[in-house]
């Protein structure tokens, strides 16, 4: 497709030379084995170093947003912090409670990672890096990621305590919630790729108008709705500010996580920031060309290296969100889910449906009533059921006793 | 391929056996959870790759919750009051289960034996597309009658669980 650039061949293809020459180490019958555990340990240790990192620029940036300077202590600028974190979290006592039921208290945090993880396996992160190419990745990667909600509900209930169980069936009200728009911003993208493989989706998504200006689904009017609907619930889902009320320390008091300590509360704070990472990969998969350069003559640039750049885009715009904006209340988080995105995402199925159907329209006046008929579509409805939600609900007021 | 199948079936079967014989609903309920993917992990074998994944999304992911939701709220804490033990199996209700076992065991293994295996090698091509078009189509009656069925249920379990209106409503005293 565009292999024509000179420096693409040798630099696209590195990753697989170097799992060629080490898997050449092994003799020939164990090769498929061996480059799959160098696949799966690629993924742990590049995700896991990324999850390391991710936290000190979240503590720096929230920092500087808040007007301090962040953790600065440990090493130059702080850059050791998180290996500080990583220590004191395996040497802190592993506190079990006594009317805890003991293997679903140990099997949460183990399950929460291992579907977490498992997730990972269908993501394109280059031309030639898709570590399991699945006909149907991207139900495999929302299967795996509903699996993590029985892992809530076990710390929850395992913990004996009422807090936790209180704020498990929240945090799992919230999950189930969010996870309807997750899913229905999904279909429209398969509807218009003709397929649920990842690869398909981003080969589909790997054309250029003029060279210039790429065929992201992110560039066409329901995609845009599709990608701020999938990134709003994905922020729910993740249980990222401003929707971290199951975890908030202010709300039922760190809800599932409170009788959890040591490496097993590590766990849960690793599955919560490898989750938020696998859904941003998603995003940037489904919707922003995966590994496709923005523009043609940038292909020169190997296709790992734009996922890269994309997904650290993606993190840190959820890094910004949760230095700006206001935890929900419980109530009006429910309304948000249930009256404003999922109405909003049956809509855009039509928008999608439209667009689709309207593919022939080449002359420009078409064109042009193309555009508007499916911003139309996408604005008017937003408009107005953005309208009718924050009617009634006006902004607080606030009597203060007379002085 | 068969021992595969084999420790699949051995953990299905265990799991749901497990999760009928305690006595903590909530085990019971994570138990039939496993006994769920361990389903899914038979329509991988099967390569049924997208039923299997529906299957997890829908069961364990969902179908779980269901279950879950329903057994916390409907009792008032989950462990306080767990249920009378069942009476003894008396000699009557044992001679009823065997048979009960020896006849469904009968039927299966005349269809097994009757009918015959399909030829190795000749998988039939069958993609999703077809099979939506024959559950709307030529069994669209089977698929109504389901879902009939199962509104029936819904619908008898709101009325199961529903307060008779006489009832004094449940305080905490």
């Amino acid at each position: 497709m565009s292999s024509t650039s000179p420096v693409d061949p040798l630099l696209e293809r590195a990753p697989l030379l170097v799992r060629d020459w080490v898997s050449g180490l092994f003799p020939a019958p164990a090769r498929g084995l061996a480059d799959a555990l160098l696949a799966i340990a690629a993924v742990i240790l590049g995700f896991g170093l990324l999850f390391t990192l991710l936290t000190l620029v979240e503590r720096k940036a929230l920092g500087r947003m808040q007007n301090r300077p962040g953790p600065n202590r440990t090493g130059p600028f702080g850059l050791l912090q998180p290996i500080a974190d990583g220590i004191k979290m395996l040497v802190k006592e592993d506190i079990v409670p006594e009317a805890a039921d003991r293997p679903l208290h140990f099997l949460a945090p183990v399950v929460l990672v291992a579907f977490t993880l498992v997730a990972y396996a269908v993501i394109p992160y280059g031309r030639h890096l898709l570590p399991v190419d699945l006909d149907a990745a991207v139900l495999f990667f929302f299967a795996a990621g509903a699996a993590t909600e029985l892992a809530v509900f076990m710390a929850g209930w395992s913990s004996h305590n009422k807090y936790s169980l209180l704020a498990a069936m929240r945090a799992l009200a919230q999950l189930i919630s969010y996870e309807l728009p997750l899913l229905l911003a999904v279909v429209p993208v398969v509807m218009l790729a003709g397929t649920l493989s990842t690869s398909g989706i981003v080969a589909a998504q790997g054309r250029w108008s003029f060279g210039l200006v790429p065929h992201w689904y992110a560039c066409t009017p329901w995609g845009a709705a599709g990608l701020v609907i999938f990134l709003i619930a994905a922020l729910a889902e993740a249980n990222r500010s401003p929707f971290d009320l199951p975890e908030a320390e202010s709300e039922l008091i760190a809800g599932h996580l409170t009788e959890y300590s040591g490496f097993k509360y590590a766990l849960f704070f690793m599955a919560e920031y490898l989750g938020m990472t696998a859904l941003c990969a998603m995003a940037v998969t489904l919707f922003l060309g995966g590994w496709q350069a923005p523009c043609m003559f940038l292909q020169v640039v190997p296709s790992y290296v734009w996922f890269g750049v994309k997904l650290a885009a993606m993190l840190g715009l959820f890094i910004w969100i949760r230095g700006t904006l206001p935890r929900l209340r419980m109530d009006q988080l429910m309304r948000l889910a249930w009256k404003f995105l999922v109405p909003l995402a049956l809509l855009n199925l039509g928008t999608a449906a439209f667009w689709r159907l309207s593919a022939g329209w080449e002359a420009l006046p078409a064109q042009l009533l193309r555009w508007a008929l499916a911003l139309l579509l996408v604005l008017g409805p937003a408009a107005v059921i953005g309208r009718r939600l924050s009617a009634r609900v006006g902004p607080r007021t606030y009597r203060y006793a007379a002085p | 391929m068969i021992p595969v199948l084999t420790a699949i079936a051995v953990v299905l079967l265990g799991a749901a056996a497990v999760a009928m014989a305690l006595r903590n609903l909530i085990h019971c309920a994570l138990w039939l959870v496993l006994a769920w993917s361990a389903l899914a992990a038979f329509y991988l074998w099967a390569g049924a790759e997208f039923l299997a994944f529906a299957q997890v999304l829908i069961y364990v992911g969902a179908v779980s919750m269901v279950v879950l939701f329903a057994v916390l709220l409907t009792r008032r804490l989950p462990d306080v009051n767990p249920a009378p033990p069942p009476p003894p199996a008396g000699g009557g209700r044992i001679l009823a289960g065997v048979a009960a076992g020896v006849l469904v065991a009968g039927v299966v293994a005349r269809a097994g034996l009757t009918s015959p295996l399909p030829a190795a090698g000749a998988a039939p091509v069958l993609t999703t597309r077809r099979l939506g078009v024959e559950l709307m189509g030529a069994h669209a009656g089977a698929l109504v009658v389901a879902g009939v069925i199962l509104t029936m249920v819904l619908i008898g379990a709101v009325v199961l669980a529903a307060p008779d209106s006489g009832d004094a409503p449940e305080g905490d005293s």
